[in-house]
């Protein structure tokens, strides 16, 4: 079995969330990186956890992004996978363009499995796994919680509106995942002295459209501050819900 | 034309189907142009009814096969509703049927989608549509650069409306195989209010100690007419089921009220409930961080402070 693992860079979750040049780009001043979570801890581990199952399994990570994120491919990479392959570009904003590239990747690489993370905590797109399956002409299964396969038959439990259901299907697939799926890992040190002589190919993007844009980023309203209640007024905190906050 | 996806669950209309039919009616109002809805699977419900949200027309694909959620299928049959309506707009709500057809949608029609969309659309130059990014920490806005634009509007983002009308029926014939995915098992919610749907939230963490105490979180909850949720460490303990479990890498709601008890209000659980209209923050820590995001604030110990809670939101209640 082939599996590609689709990887994206994040900023931390703890990262200030700030912009510059009249609130059109992200301030990365200061700014750590880290794996997406979802792609990292439930879409990579799953992954490595089936090729530990059957060890013939060929895995591969791609990340579409410019020479700044081989530090977090690498440190994908230390978690597992045989090689990774960089996309290079540093457009990023539109999915289309993006997923366009990792189907590029993923048609000429004769992959049985797909995964990607649920979402990007950053972007919070939710469509890139969904655009490479259509591309791809493949059944897509999103937002997976267990995985497992037998032969050429995955067996998916997935979110849907008002619960949880139980697929099979045929491989090949594309498999967005999110929590349940595994349990976060952290790389031991043979992974990371294996990481650094794994195999980073690096390819050229092809052709795409860009079909939108980001004009611009603005930060919530700030709130007007708390009003303190005390812990033996409950019947204030109560009117006050109801009568200014019209909530209850 | 704007289309609207009025999703579906088990045959019935749910909350957010009436957020993306209002939302879409006020779109094609803004555009001077009409609204109709597309429905898949077997339905129930009345669909002229539908009308009450200011759409004209139901195009109803009554296929059995589409009551699975085949992304591949229900992509087929919207994109060719979208063709065939020569719809320009098409809206979908942001749930989990949303997320796992928006985007196919997008590269089928190669037309330009925004994903968790909170906003009416700008037209004064262009089409722009404000969309949650960086885990509702931030916002950005998106321009749609091609002919026809796809909206998948968060949950929570606009409210219904329902008026007066009635909706024309039209079956919408639709040529579909047998879906590739197959149901082997489902298990639904039962009994609860979903937490994305709900309204009101009730949310507990690590600070009610243990699950044999969320007795006085659930009697809130029950008052209150409210969802229950929790922190993350106490999903990942097995003290509350993870489907509960909102933030950063749980789920992200929206509701009118949040209350937290015993949650110290760290910055990936924020991200989960930043966009809660009213926030109350019940912890005995009077320097907990969740007091900073918070509208009301009790400095108080939860076994004490919730009951009494409860108490005064019954009174309120009987009055
Ligand atoms: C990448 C990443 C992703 C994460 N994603 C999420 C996420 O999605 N959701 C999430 O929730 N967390 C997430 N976390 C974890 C997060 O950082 C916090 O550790 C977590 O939210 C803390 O949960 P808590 O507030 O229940 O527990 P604690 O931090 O232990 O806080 C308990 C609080 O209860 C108060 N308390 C104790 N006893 C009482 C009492 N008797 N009465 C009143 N108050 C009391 C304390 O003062 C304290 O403030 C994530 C972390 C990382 C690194
Ligand atoms: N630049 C990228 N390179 C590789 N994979 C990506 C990239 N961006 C997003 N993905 C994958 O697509 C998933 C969904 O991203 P998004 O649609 O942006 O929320 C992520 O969890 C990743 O698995």
């Amino acid at each position: 079995m082939k599996i590609l693992v689709c990887i994206s860079k994040t900023p931390d979750t703890t990262a200030k969330i700030a912009f510059k040049n009249g609130n059109t780009q992200f301030e990365e001043t200061g700014v750590q990186w880290i794996i997406n979570p979802y792609d990292e801890w439930y879409a990579l581990v799953r992954a490595i956890e089936l090729k530990e199952k059957d060890p013939s399994t060929i895995l591969h990570l791609v990340m579409v992004g410019g020479a700044d994120a081989e530090p977090i491919i690498r440190k994908a990479l230390a978690l597992g996978g045989d090689e990774a392959i960089r996309i290079n570009t540093t457009k990023l904003q539109d999915s289309f363009y993006v997923a366009s590239q990792i189907a590029e990747v993923a048609k000429n690489g004769g992959y049985d499995l797909i995964f990607t993370g649920k979402e990007t905590i950053d972007y919070n797109g939710s469509s890139i796994g969904a655009m490479v399956s259509e591309l791809l002409d493949l059944p897509y299964i999103s937002l997976a919680t267990k995985f497992d396969v037998q032969g050429s038959t995955a067996t998916v439990t997935r979110e849907i509106e008002g619960g949880e259901e139980v697929n099979e299907v045929s491989l090949p697939i594309v498999v967005s995942c999110q929590k349940g799926m595994a349990e976060a890992r952290i790389p031991n040190m043979r992974g990371i002295m294996s990481a650094r002589t794994k195999p980073l190919k690096v390819v050229e993007p092809i052709e795409a459209d860009e079909l939108t844009g980001i004009n611009s980023f603005e930060l919530p309203p700030a709130k007007a501050g708390v009003k303190m209640i005390s812990p033996d007024n409950m019947a204030e905190l109560v009117r006050l819900l109801h009568e200014e906050a019209k909530v209850i | 034309m704007v289309l609207i996806l009025a999703d579906q669950t088990d045959g019935q209309f749910k909350k957010t189907a009436f957020e993306a039919l209002s939302y879409g009616a006020k779109v094609a109002e803004q555009l001077g142009t009409t609204a109709e809805a597309v429905v898949l699977g077997t339905v129930s419900a009345d669909l002229s009814a539908l009308g009450k949200y200011g759409i004209k027309k139901v195009h109803h694909a009554a296929n059995e096969s589409l009551n699975v959620l085949d992304a591949q299928l229900y992509t087929r049959v919207i994109a060719d509703a979208v063709k065939s309506t020569e719809a320009k707009v098409l809206v979908l709500p942001h749930n989990n049927t949303g997320r796992a057809i928006a985007g196919r949608l997008s590269a089928r029609l190669k037309a330009a989608m925004v994903p968790a969309a909170v906003s009416l659309p700008d037209t004064t130059n262009g089409f722009v549509v404000k969309k949650v990014v960086f885990s509702g920490k931030a916002f950005a806005n998106v321009s749609l650069n091609t002919d026809i634009k796809i909206i998948s509007l968060n949950m929570n983002a606009y409210k219904a409306v329902a008026g007066e009308g009635m909706a024309e029926v039209v079956q919408l014939n639709v040529n579909v195989d047998a879906p590739k995915v197959k149901v082997t098992a489902t298990e639904k919610v039962k009994g609860e209010i979903p937490l994305t749907e709900a309204t009101r939230v009730v949310s507990g963490g690590r600070g009610l100690k243990g699950p044999e105490n969320w007795g006085i979180v659930e009697d809130l909850a029950h008052a209150l007419d409210a969802a229950l949720a929790c922190s993350r460490p106490v999903a990942d303990a097995g003290w509350r089921p993870h489907h509960e479990h909102v933030g950063q890498t749980g789920i992200a709601i929206a509701p009118n009220l949040y209350v937290a008890a015993g949650i110290s209000g760290a910055i990936q659980h924020l991200a989960g409930v930043n966009r809660s209209k009213v926030i109350v923050v019940i912890n005995k820590d009077a320097e907990a961080p969740f007091f900073k995001a918070a509208d009301y604030g009790v400095v108080g110990d939860v076994f004490e402070v919730l009951p009494k809670f409860t108490e005064e939101v019954k009174k309120l209640k009987g009055a």
